[in-house]
């Protein structure tokens, strides 16, 4: 786990569109992958769509990142930027260093030594991310001789182990098959035994669970665990599966909208959330013992409260395929960047400050016991925390 | 038909069955063949006879014909005689058909090679290239090239060509055939217009759906795979998005040999070449209808033959076909 | 039931967009507008050749015989002295005969028994499907050299050959239309109301078909007026001295070397109006069919 800067050095992941973007000196514990400032837009006629708007974040070798948030919030599109995978028309700003190597603005040649080799992903489609004329080997195969330079011998040989290490069965066989004769569990594990060819610092994993069954999820999840503790793979996981988050992460980013509204480690996030937003998310789910319902919750927090009932189980362990809750009222449209806080017509706490001036990511106070890595974008993070505190007070 | 024990591997089941419905296509083009002879006006006895027309000659020419047996007869000899290879004699030369097709057969297959490879070449290099570069300059002249070699008939195209590249500036020989073996430059040097000729409208067809199927390969998932597994700009459209094309690609070719043969029998016919289509457009006018028959015939077969091999070409193409499973 | 039908219908119709969108969409499409445009050039000329026709197509003149274009015959003139552009013109007033009246034949014969197969199935279904493989067993031109050799060539033989040439397409397409539209809510609903088979054919499922016929007229008719050129250039079809833009070429062959214009004009007569057909035609496939066929 790691936030680079302490709350008293100045405030260089700060997601605000001034936020200076200081060159991080690559230094041992310096971060594997640094996005600062990540701005892309999509022109589509006269109007512009701003998918993601000043991203900021760390990711330390070996550790578990993840992005949260409802689908078309934009956690996927920065991805994507990430890996240089955007089309053409997508307006990318911003910096993304990859062991203190910039890629953003780089031309297809230098991704291409990069992608696959030092940074690599894993997609929510293992139906159709695979190409269904090429046989499994070939296409483990063809990331070892491009980037190792291997023998098709050699890279056959690897490949065989490749799909041992991500748990699948009879892989001498299985080398020679079709992803249409293997079952979607079998196609993800496939599609990880890519990405992990070269042994990359860094690997994103784009909602790698949602396509597939419950049964299987948990299959695919321990085959990522395993590979972090033997590899030391630092992994950007997308989802929108808190149970997932709970499961795996170490730190976890909320994403809303396009901009980025909190960060914390794991335990910090579903036990203190300083966004309304976040708390939305977590609903009323994480607290233990509770059956959720409406009328749990008081005042103005019951805007937010979700209509799912949720088993009474560990604090962080939410049972069963819990995905996120609805929070009523409307995502903004993503063709304005308002000066404002963007969660504000949704939210319970919203008052003038709110829709007047956009606020900072910033570092909250360890008052009630924060974590110096806890940040948020919300003019009332106590307020949300104290409300809290007060409810399970009540209980 | 028959009944066949079913196969355990339904590839070869689905083959068993393209292959039964073959059968009965090439039976009942037979019949037709066979009927539409019969129907023609006049009687073949006299067609067979030649110069000498005397009744007794008639009779003795029916007689050994089988003309006067039953219909049905006559075709059930037909049909033996035709899967014993022959095919009857020539009115006009008086030699059996068969080996008249032997002669024509190198000529006519030389020249669908040929010209098969320059419109797969042409057409699928040019259909990546005008996928690849979508919105720019080359799409636009692949896809103004290709509409031009659709709307361009194959025989105006041959004249224009004999004009320029044999007549303007004689590179090319206009007519004639020389066997490959004999002289290999000079057979090339009179097989390449009629190549070029013949393999036009097809490149156009070709170029048209390699540029379809590769852009709907093109925005697949897997593109983005091989994209971020870092393979180059070649790799993914020549290993990844043309694999997948071919498919495609190989059932135009397949529907489109129908007009390859057409376009042989007018192409032999411009460069004179003493091909199948010559052979054909021959027999008719000199009301040789032994040959007609034995030409069609054979065409025909081959047409079903070639028909069923696309088919078994695809299994190997496509994995999803070869190995029976699920196609998705 | 019916109301839901009904509705049901009416939302199928929106769907496909009603008549006079798809001509806004097809007019401002300028390939289309340019093929439109030649093309009715062409059908206007077939119609009014002998006015237009600056000559007897037909009558020699020796002493003129092979000259270049010029002001008097713009086109120049053959091996007899005749004037090209006339015979162009009444040359292309073969062409779109046949182009036309092939199609109308091949659909004639086509429709009714891709209905036919479509709707009833079963052995109809499967005789004609033994009937469009075997006739799709020939190569086009086999079959036309075929079927000119037993009727004998000229210019309704043709069109005969042409147009049975053309059938199993529309056989193919006419079923495939038929087979579709058959488990349509809106057919189901007529069927429930006690629509005969007759109604519903022709009421419910020939006019929802008509896209996918249109479409495959304005591939059949470049196709037939280069196969009535294919046909005159082998001597199967039209017979000289009537003219015909296949004749014309056929003959120009003996002459490629003194007199190219009697090969170049005809053959780029051709190519426009092939040309031309099939912009209008490709025009057309983007408005009418949402599938987006290719060929």
């Amino acid at each position: 786990m790691s936030t680079p800067d302490a709350p008293e050095t100045p405030d260089t992941t700060a997601g605000v569109p001034a936020g200076a973007a200081t060159a991080a000196a690559v230094a041992p514990d310096a971060p594997v992958l640094s996005v600062r400032d990540l701005s892309v837009s999509f022109r589509s006629g006269d109007r512009t769509v701003h998918a993601v708007d000043h991203l900021s974040y760390d990711l330390a070798a070996g550790e578990v990142l993840a992005v949260v948030g409802e689908s078309g919030c934009g956690k996927s599109v920065a991805a994507m930027a990430v890996m240089g995978l955007l089309p053409p028309t997508a307006g990318i700003t911003g910096s993304i260093r990859l062991a203190g190597r910039e890629l953003a603005g780089a031309g297809d040649k230098e991704l291409g030594r990069v992608r696959g080799k030092d940074i690599a992903m894993i997609f929510q489609e293992p139906m159709t991310s695979l190409n269904p004329v090429l046989t499994v080997g070939r296409q483990i195969g063809e990331v070892l001789r491009r980037h190792q330079g291997l023998t098709k011998k050699q890279a056959r040989a690897r490949a065989v182990e490749l799909l041992d290490l991500v748990g699948i069965p009879a892989p001498r066989q299985r080398i020679d098959e079709y992803p249409h004769q293997l079952s979607g569990g079998m196609r993800q594990r496939v599609m990880i035994a890519v990405a992990v060819a070269c042994d990359p610092a860094v690997l994103i994993a784009d909602e790698p669970t949602t396509a597939l069954d419950v049964t299987v999820q948990a299959g695919i999840l321990e085959v990522l665990q395993s590979l972090r503790e033997r590899l030391g793979t630092a992994v950007v996981l997308i989802t929108h599966d808190l149970g997932v988050v709970a499961d795996i992460a170490d730190r976890v980013l909320v994403m809303y909208a396009g901009r980025p509204v909190e960060q914390a480690p794991v335990h910090e996030l579903f036990e203190g959330p300083r966004h309304p937003y976040t708390r939305g998310l977590l609903g009323a789910v994480l607290r233990p013992g509770v059956v959720a319902g409406r009328g749990v919750a008081a005042g103005p927090g019951a805007v937010l409260e979700p209509g799912v009932a949720a088993a009474p189980g560990a604090a962080l362990r939410p049972a069963g395929k819990r995905r996120l809750p609805e929070i009523p009222g409307l995502v903004p449209s993503l063709d304005e960047q308002p000066d404002a806080c963007t969660f504000a017509p949704r939210c319970a706490f919203a008052d003038d400050q709110c829709t007047s001036g956009r606020p900072g990511f910033k570092a909250v106070a360890a008052d009630v016991g924060a974590d110096a890595a806890h940040r948020a974008a919300c003019w009332h993070p106590h307020d949300v925390a104290l409300q809290r505190i007060n409810q399970e007070a009540g209980q | 038909m028959m009944k066949l024990p079913a196969p355990r591997n339904p590839m070869a089941a689905y083959l068993l069955t393209r292959l039964r419905q073959c059968v009965i296509t090439l039976i009942l083009v037979s019949v037709v063949v066979f009927a539409g002879i019969r129907a023609l006006p006049g009687d073949p006895a006299l067609a067979l006879a030649g110069e000498e027309r005397s009744p007794e000659a008639l009779a003795a020419i029916r007689a050994e014909y089988g003309l006067d047996d039953n219909i049905v007869i006559q075709y059930g000899r037909f049909v033996g005689h035709a899967l014993t290879g022959d095919l009857g004699t020539s009115s006009r030369t008086g030699l059996p058909v068969s080996d008249a097709i032997a002669e024509a057969l190198p000529v006519t297959l030389e020249l669908a090679a040929l010209s098969l490879l320059f419109a797969v070449v042409l057409g699928i290099g040019a259909g990546v290239v005008a996928a690849v570069r979508r919105g720019r300059p080359e799409e636009w002249l692949a896809n103004a090239v290709a509409l031009l070699g659709l709307s361009v008939p194959t025989f105006w195209l041959g004249i224009v060509l004999v004009l320029g590249f044999a007549i303007a500036v004689p590179v090319f020989a206009a007519s004639g055939y020389v066997p490959f073996g004999t002289d290999p430059l000079d057979n090339l040097r009179r097989m390449v217009l009629p190549a070029v000729v013949l393999g036009s409208g097809l490149a156009a067809v070709v170029m048209r759906q390699t540029r379809a199927a590769m852009l709907d390969s093109l925005s697949a998932d897997y593109i983005r795979t091989a994209r971020a597994k870092g393979l180059s700009r070649r790799e993914v459209i020549g290993g990844h998005a043309l694999r997948n094309s071919l498919v495609t690609v190989v059932t135009v070719l397949g529907l489109q040999l129908g007009h390859l043969i057409s376009g042989a029998v007018v192409t032999e016919q411009i460069f004179v070449l003493p091909g199948f289509g010559k052979l054909t457009i021959d027999a008719v006018f000199t009301r040789d209808y032994a040959t007609l028959q034995g030409v069609v015939l054979c065409t025909s077969a081959a047409y079903i033959l070639i028909n069923l091999l696309v088919d078994v070409a695809y299994s190997a193409i496509d994995p999803r076909i070869r190995l029976g499973g699920a196609a998705r | 039931m019916t109301t839901a039908a009904v509705a049901t219908a009416i939302r199928d119709m929106r769907a496909r967009g009603t008549g006079s969108a798809k001509l806004k969409a097809l007019r401002t499409n300028r390939l289309a507008m340019t093929g439109a445009v030649i093309a009715a050039v062409f059908v206007l000329a077939a119609l009014f050749a002998p006015l237009v026709a600056p000559y007897d197509p037909a009558r020699p003149d020796f002493d003129n015989a092979l000259s270049a274009p010029g002001w008097a015959h713009w086109l120049g003139t053959d091996d007899l002295g005749r004037d090209q552009l006339s015979r162009v013109i009444h040359g292309a007033r073969a062409s779109m005969q046949v182009g036309l009246l092939a199609v109308v034949l091949a659909f004639l014969v086509g429709v009714p028994l891709g209905l036919l197969a479509g709707y009833y199935g079963k052995v109809a279904d499967s005789a004609v499907s033994r009937l469009t493989d075997t006739l799709l067993a020939f190569p086009f031109l086999v079959l036309a050299v075929g079927l000119a050799a037993v009727l004998g060539p000229s210019l309704t033989n043709a069109t005969i050959a042409i147009g049975i040439a053309q059938t199993p397409a529309v056989i193919r397409i006419t079923r495939a239309e038929t087979l579709r539209l058959a488990h349509a809510d809106y057919v189901a609903a007529a069927v429930a109301n006690g629509g005969g088979d007759g109604t519903v054919l022709l009421r419910h499922i020939l006019p929802n078909a008509t896209s996918a016929l249109i479409v495959q007229a304005t591939v059949g008719i470049p196709s037939a007026i280069i196969g009535e050129a294919m046909l005159s250039f082998l001597g199967l079809g039209v017979q000289p001295p009537d003219p015909s833009l296949g004749v014309m070429l056929s003959s120009a062959q003996a002459f490629l070397a003194p007199a190219p214009w009697m090969a170049v004009f005809p053959g780029l007569a051709i190519v426009a109006a092939t040309l031309a057909f099939n912009l209008l035609g490709d025009g057309l496939r983007d408005v009418l069919d949402p599938r987006g066929g290719t060929r």
